[in-house]
C-alpha cells in the first residue's frame, strides 16, 4: 500500500525533508518505524529508538500498535513545544 | 460555537474577549490565559540565556483539529458555554503574545478549570515546535516532563513518556 509521510521540526531538518510518499508493506506505526530505521544514513539518526518521535496516523496522534491505511497520511516529529 | 485560529498576526484580547462574550446574557464568569514569548536572559541575567527571537511551526490541518478535539473534551468534563484559542505561528520576539485561551461560563469556577485544562492539553497534544534564536544559534525547545504532568492530574496520558 502507498502512505504520504510528513516530517515536521527537528526531524524535517535532520531529514532534509518535508514530506515523501512511501509503498510499504508495514501493518503498524512500530513497523513502519523499523523500516524506515532500517534506511539508515539520516533516517536512523532522526528515528533512533532512542529519540522521542512522535506520530500522528491520518492528523491523530497515534501510538505503535496503530494500523496503518493505504492512503494513510503518517506525520513524523518530535514532543510539541507549544502554547 | 468554539472558535479555533492559527495565525502569524498578533490579537487584540479585549476585542476576543468582546467577541467571545457576545452579548451572551447566560454568562457571567470569562476566564482567559495569554502566553507570551519569554527572554530567559531577563530571568537570568546570563547573556548566553537570551533569546532574540522565537520561530513557531505547526503541522496544518492537525493542528486545528487536535485543539477542536480538546475543546469538546473540555465540554465533556466541564460545564462552560463557548471557548476561543487562538495561536501565533512564524517569528515572534520577546514579549509577543504566542496563545490565547478564554473560556465563558455562568460561574467562575467551570471557566477557571476548563481554561487551565485546556491549556494543559494543547502544551502537549497540539502539534507546535519552538526554536530559539540565541547567541548560540538556532536550537528547537525540548518538550518538559511537567508539561507532561501538568496533563496527567486530568487523569490523561500524554503519551510523551
Amino acid at each position: 500500500m502507498k502512505i504520504q509521510l510528513r516530517y515536521f521540526a527537528s526531524i524535517r531538518e535532520d531529514l532534509g525533508l518535508a514530506a515523501e510518499a512511501l509503498e510499504t508493506q508495514a501493518l503498524n506505526v512500530a513497523d513502519l518505524l523499523t523500516e524506515l530505521r532500517a534506511r539508515g544514513g539520516a533516517y536512523a539518526t532522526a528515528l533512533a529508538e532512542g529519540r522521542p518521535v512522535r506520530v500522528a496516523v491520518n492528523q491523530v496522534m497515534a501510538r505503535g500498535n496503530v494500523p496503518l491505511n493505504d492512503g494513510a497520511e503518517v506525520g513524523l516529529f518530535p514532543p510539541v513545544t507549544g502554547g | 460555537m468554539a472558535s479555533v485560529r492559527i495565525q502569524t498576526e498578533d490579537f487584540d484580547v479585549s476585542a476576543e474577549l468582546a467577541r467571545l462574550r457576545s452579548d451572551d446574557l447566560r454568562v457571567g464568569a470569562v476566564c482567559s490565559f495569554v502566553g507570551t514569548v519569554r527572554d530567559t536572559r531577563a530571568i537570568t541575567g546570563a547573556a548566553s540565556d537570551e533569546i532574540h527571537a522565537m520561530e513557531l511551526e505547526h503541522y496544518p490541518g492537525m493542528t486545528e483539529k487536535a485543539i477542536e478535539a480538546m475543546i469538546d473534551e473540555a465540554h465533556r468534563r466541564f460545564d462552560f458555554y463557548d471557548a476561543c484559542v487562538i495561536h501565533r505561528i512564524g517569528l515572534l520576539r520577546p514579549a509577543d503574545q504566542i496563545v490565547f485561551v478564554a473560556v465563558t461560563s455562568a460561574h467562575r469556577g467551570e471557566s477557571f478549570k476548563a481554561c487551565e485544562f485546556l491549556m494543559d492539553y494543547l502544551k502537549t497534544q497540539a502539534p507546535f515546535w519552538k526554536k530559539e534564536q540565541t547567541p548560540q544559534g538556532a536550537q528547537w525547545v525540548d518538550a518538559r516532563v511537567s508539561d507532561d504532568a501538568a496533563l496527567a492530574r486530568w487523569g490523561i496520558d500524554a503519551g510523551n513518556a
